[in-house]
């Protein structure tokens, strides 16, 4: 029977996953209404949306050909797994082992690879640009986003994300500037992968200003609503990733059941206080043009190489 | 007599000369001349195929002296794991694009005559299969002379475009500088194994033995390294590659770029690891430098292209600075003895070398497909063929796909082991290079993401959208041999994604002979499906739980999903709202490109010129626009024209000993003979 | 607290000084320059004070007040007081971009890193490993001078460029005398007066504080 518990965890951990990441941003959106002074459509109308576009019909161009069906598919796939691989409750996972830190990017790259392709499918002007300034941005995020992995390996000398839990989690606690630095980076990474303010506008109907809403201009009904949730589903993913590498005390370690129900209370109150810093910074900070994008990725990089620095300089 | 790899490498061998020997016999009924050279050449590299494996499975060493060459000066052959390694490469894309050629060289017939591209095919495949095998600088020199030259030939097959003609000379003339390169290394080399006076020094053996002092063997080194590097295509003397892979038929290219360029890599392995044995740690500092910037530009300028084989040329500049970065982390473990790590690094060079034959082969057999059918080159031309070439177009994704180093394909495993070597590298006692090595690992990052996005490009502009050309020729997809090619190395790539724990199993014996350490042990520790380079605390990696996974969650939501069938409506494009899109309405490649050239457009030299033709004068009336850009290498201007310019300086003063007039001949013969009187008194 | 809590808070402060140094490389805006500035100040006077309290020097406590005092309230004023009547609104121009400049100034923290290990060999001190950063904001200051073309910029470069000769004397030798450090301080303050007094002149003469507009005086012959 025990045997079995790590497999009904990362189940239970995936179902969490794909029931918990629109409430999430039903959260975010929440707050950013009350930032802003607007009323609320309240937390659960993501799980509304979803339903919506689950029930309607799909609308496809007439020169849509497989790989544009086939995308919502994969992008949900991969992300899925993804959630399937960090430890959001525990670090037992039987899934853990697939994919170390470097493995798990790939995963989210694939999502934006077929994206990107999907955008290109249809041949209207708008799939293309967004999918040439989402390509940009990723390339220009991934030396921020190794760097930022380099320094955290360097402090749990393991680029497994199991093994960055256990290091950091139970290991001693020792101030590190290195990982202030990596934390700096990565949340400016995650706004750039996850397409939030200032990096890109979630909510904007000008096509000329989309990234990532160029790319599906033309899904309609489940496919959309697959891609929707995949997006919420990332969304949820960067945000327990940054809590697992930087934050991971509280995550249960291997065979320790009671400590499930304080990893699911500690994970809630994080949750909460990511989506108020994230709120936060979107409305604190304006949607920057494309052209300033490598700065502040360029700056991501900078902090990430100063956490590397500073580890071998002061610890 | 018994079955030895090495009479399985001769066989193969002979097979090819004897289908040399058919050529002038059939080379009127050009069919079967096609049929029956190409079916030889694939049996010949299946069978050195079979050979490498074998080679490298059992850690097999077999040395033999052929009596053929100069007197006193016999031919040297060696078949050892590192020979291996490389025939079982060359002989598994061989055996490919043979099966390729068979339908790609008939699309040529109606054009013009094949025997030539036939014959220096096959004379191509057995110059690599020697080069491999050679075990003294006369033979090695000669293959790759053999090499040079028949891929001269290739380059050249349709001369009579000026363009093919500047691009085959330009290839030759930098093969040739880099040959005596080598030339000179190897003489220095066999020099200090035997003394400069008698020629024994010559066999790879005498020089394994040699006492060189440090500072000739860096000379040696670097000699050779620069040698090797103008076949490689490194940087700054990679000029030659894009026009040559772009100009020479696709069979050939897929050759050159999938396996040529990889005898370069042997000879750098050979020289270092075998050779000298013994070397500083900026040795391998400077390799990966060297790697890192030829990885960078190479995929910059590839991300520029418009010309859909000039793309996948400096992709494969991209690549081979990738396998340099791994050679370089080798060589500085080594040079600090940390033999676990160095095998890592090593093992993630040679696993990238393999790799990028495979998924490279499989990209210009595709171009080579869409060129076949489309007759055209110009990514911008094109478009929408997903539709008319389905196969052609899945299988070119599959190559897309593993280029950009994604899960569960083989790209992303040799680019996560070299990572993984990256982040060992803190273990290294010098403190410089713990910190410059991250800068470095980030650069790496960096050239693969932009893999991705020059890939995206590629594919995108080329099978997506719509089609972008004007005229309607028929599209139509290509025949039984390219399609079982391109397939072959398909399922290649994802083989050798999805179980990387056999194969480096499988070739751990070269790092292990060569370089004193082993992978495997570690790397299959965790069980066969997950890869553990070090240690499973470390990192893990599992291919086939990623294949599988993300298929079973596709298919079950799939299933779920259409338990109540829903109707899908096809209508015309959407686009908000527009109402007369029209093709030529889509992204371009230029315009796909474009922020990645505003933001790196500072490496090159770029220029834009956009002039609008307005009725009288009215801008806001355009009639027509004009747009022209022009990318140019700014390595033609600082290097490739004062070189030119110096040599044909030098030239012209030489040229003033020409003075035409016969006295002045005779006085040149007069006076040296004085002179040799006088110091031979 | 123990020495090696204290050890790692000294680390920390460090970080955040070698940020702030990094910062003043790409500000834009110049009152973002003068609050990492302060920043700045704020950061190395609890870093001394918390050198005083490890080693137990009570001398550097007054230093340490004295660094608040200058640094962050008196300093800061007198360039805000200075920008307002000179009217300087807009944002600096640099001379070389700015993501040039971050690789230089990462250049500069590795060779002042490889520049100083073998004094972190040789050293016993709590706070041997801050040397490096402290160097480093030394020649990051005086980078920022260099890529500036704002003269009230280039003081500030000049300013944390005593930041962190100062960070450096307490991380390499506990202090300097009480006595170095008034000193110091006053010339310091003299100096801000001074550079005022020159603005003002420069301002007149040119019209604008923009050190490219100096190369004019240059003879031409």
């Amino acid at each position: 029977m025990s045997v079995a518990i790590p497999y009904i965890l990362d189940g239970l951990q995936i179902i969490i996953l794909l029931f918990a990441a629109p409430a999430f941003a039903g959260w975010v959106k929440t707050l950013k209404c009350w930032f802003q002074g607007r009323t609320t459509a309240g937390v659960l109308q993501p799980y509304r949306d979803l339903m919506k576009l689950l029930h309607k019909d799909i609308v496809l161009a007439e020169n849509a050909s497989w790989i544009f069906r086939f995308t919502p598919y994969v992008v949900f796939g991969s992300v899925v797994l993804a959630g399937g691989i960090i430890p959001i409750l525990s670090i037992d996972l039987p899934l853990s082992a697939t994919a170390d830190i470097i493995a798990l990017v790939a995963l989210f790259t694939i999502a934006r690879f077929f994206t990107a392709l999907a955008g290109m499918d249809i041949g209207t002007a708008f799939g293309g640009m967004g999918s040439s300034r989402e390509k940009t941005i990723a390339s220009m995020a991934e030396p921020a986003m190794l760097m930022a992995i380099f320094t955290v390996s360097l402090v749990c000398k393991s680029t497994s994300l199991s093994q960055m839990v256990q290091v950091l989690a139970h290991g001693e606690f020792i101030l590190r500037p290195s990982l202030a630095f990596a934390l700096l980076s990565f949340v400016l990474i995650a706004l750039a992968e996850t397409g939030r303010i200032p990096v890109d506008n979630p909510a904007t109907h000008l096509e000329l200003t989309m990234i990532h809403e160029g790319m599906i201009l033309e899904y309609s009904g489940r496919h959309l609503a697959l891609i929707e949730w995949a997006g919420m589903m990332k969304l949820f993913l960067f945000a327990t990733l940054g809590i697992a590498a930087f934050f991971p005390w509280g995550i249960a370690a291997a065979n320790d059941f009671p400590a499930l129900f304080i990893a699911a209370l500690s994970l809630i109150i994080k949750l909460f206080i990511a989506g108020v810093s994230l709120v936060v910074i979107e409305t604190g900070l304006a949607k920057m043009r494309l052209f300033r994008v490598p700065e502040f990725l360029g700056s991501a990089f900078l902090f990430a190489t100063l956490g590397m620095l500073s580890y071998f300089m002061l610890e | 007599m018994t079955a030895t790899p090495f009479t399985l490498a001769s066989a193969s061998l002979f097979i090819i000369f004897s289908a040399l020997a058919l050529v002038p016999l059939l080379f009127r009924n050009q069919r079967v001349l096609i049929m029956a050279v190409f079916s030889l050449t694939a049996i010949s590299s299946l069978l050195s195929l079979i050979a490498g494996i074998w080679t490298v499975r059992d850690g097999i060493t077999e040395s033999y002296i052929i009596l053929l060459g100069l007197p006193d000066l016999p031919f040297h052959m060696r078949l050892d794991p590192l020979s291996g390694f490389f025939l079982t490469v060359i002989g598994a894309l061989g055996f490919i694009v043979s099966v390729y050629s068979i339908g790609y060289v008939r699309g040529f017939i109606a054009q013009r005559p094949v025997t030539s591209l036939v014959f220096f095919y096959s004379l191509l495949l057995a110059g690599m299969f020697m080069v491999v095998l050679a075990d003294d600088a006369f033979f090695f020199l000669i293959s790759w002379e053999v090499m040079a030259a028949s891929s001269y030939f290739l380059v050249m097959f349709e001369d009579e475009r000026t363009e093919n003609r500047r691009a085959a000379f330009l290839y030759l003339v930098i093969a040739h500088v880099g040959a005596i390169a080598i030339l000179l290394s190897f003489g220095l080399m066999a020099g200090f194994a035997t003394g400069f006076e008698s020629f024994n020094g010559y066999t790879f053996d005498a020089m394994r033995k040699m006492d060189i002092p440090s500072s000739w063997a860096a000379v040696a080194f670097f000699l050779a390294f620069l040698g090797f590097a103008a076949k490689a295509g490194v940087i700054p003397l990679h000029v030659w590659l894009p026009d040559a892979d772009s100009v020479a038929p696709s069979n050939a290219a897929a050759l050159m770029s999938g396996v040529m360029l990889k005898t370069a890599i042997y000879g750098i392995l050979r020289v270092t690891f075998d050779l000298i044995r013994v070397f500083p740690w900026w040795w391998g500092a400077v390799i990966l430098v060297f790697g890192l910037i030829t990885a960078l530009i190479g995929i910059l300028f590839a991300i520029l292209q418009q010309d859909l084989k000039r793309l996948l040329a400096y992709s494969s500049m991209e690549n081979i600075g990738i396998i340099l970065i791994g050679t370089g982390m080798a060589m500085v473990f080594t040079s600090f003895n940390m033999t676990a790590l160095s095998a890592l690094a090593l093992i993630a060079a040679l696993y990238h070398t393999l790799n990028h034959a495979m998924f490279k082969g499989l990209l210009f057999m595709g171009a080579g497909a869409v060129h076949h059918a489309t007759h055209e080159r110009n990514m911008e031309g094109m478009g929408g063929l997903i539709h008319r070439m389905p196969w052609t177009a899945a299988l070119f994704l599959i190559g897309s796909v593993s280029i950009s180093a994604l899960p569960p394909f083989n790209g992303f495993v040799s680019e996560w082991l070299t990572f993984q070597a990256f982040l060992l590298s803190p273990a290294l006692p010098n403190p410089l290079l713990n910190l410059l090595i991250p800068l470095a690992a980030a650069i790496l990052a960096l050239t693969a993401a932009l893999a991705a996005t020059c890939f995206v490009k590629a594919f995108g502009i080329t099978f997506l959208g719509r089609w972008r050309g004007n005229h309607d020729t028929p599209i139509h997809e290509v025949d039984g041999f390219m399609k079982t090619g391109m397939g072959l190395a398909a399922a290649m790539c994802l083989f050798l994604g999805v179980l990387p724990t056999f194969v480096i199993d499988w070739m751990d014996i070269v790092p292990e002979r060569f370089l004193g350490g082993k992978l495997a042990a570690s790397a299959g520790e965790f069980g066969w499906m997950w890869l553990t380079p070090i240690s499973y605390t470390r990192a893990s990696y599992s291919g086939p739980v990623v294949l599988l996974g993300i298929t079973a969650i596709v298919a079950l939501v799939y299933i779920i999903l259409h338990a109540r069938s829903t109707t899908i409506h096809r209508v015309p494009l959407w686009g908000c709202g527009f109402e007369k899109i029209t093709p030529r309405m889509q992204y371009t490649g230029t315009a796909f490109s474009m922020p990645i050239r505003r933001i790196f457009g500072f490496l090159f030299s770029v220029r834009e010129r956009i002039e609008v033709d307005a009725e009288h004068g009215q801008r806001a009336f355009p009639k027509r626009v004009y747009y022209s850009l022009k990318i140019r290498d700014r390595l033609w201007n600082w290097l490739y024209q004062p070189v030119t310019d110096a040599s044909f300086w030098i030239a012209r003063q030489v040229g003033r000993l020409q003075q035409g007039r016969i006295q002045m001949y005779l006085i040149y013969p007069f006076i040296t003979i004085i002179i040799l009187l006088v110091l031979l008194r | 607290m123990t020495i090696s809590l204290a050890a790692q808070i000294n680390s920390v402060l460090a970080a955040l000084i070698l940020l702030t140094a990094f910062g003043l490389l790409v500000q834009r805006r110049i009152y973002g320059l003068l609050h990492l500035f302060a920043w700045q100040g704020l950061f190395l006077s609890i870093s001394t004070a918390v050198v005083g309290f490890v080693a137990e020097k009570h001398h550097l406590y007054i230093s340490s007040l004295l660094t608040l005092t200058l640094k962050v309230i008196v300093l800061p004023y007198i360039l805000h007081v200075l920008i307002m009547r000179l009217k300087i609104h807009k944002e600096i121009e640099t001379v070389v971009n700015v993501p040039t400049t971050m690789l230089i100034g990462i250049a500069l923290v590795i060779f002042s890193y490889s520049l100083t290990s073998p004094i972190r060999d040789l050293s016993t001190h709590v706070t041997k490993s801050t040397i490096a950063v402290a160097l480093a904001t030394v020649l990051l200051g005086l980078l920022m001078m260099i890529t500036r073309r704002h003269a009230v910029t280039q003081i500030i470069g000049f300013l944390s460029m005593e930041n962190g000769l100062f960070f450096a004397a307490t991380s390499a030798t506990y202090g300097m005398p009480l006595v170095v450090e008034l000193g110091v301080g006053l010339d310091i303050l003299i100096a801000a007066f001074i550079f005022g007094i020159f603005f003002f002149h420069i301002n007149t003469a040119f019209d604008t504080l923009d050190v490219e507009q100096m190369a004019r005086l240059k003879e031409e012959d």
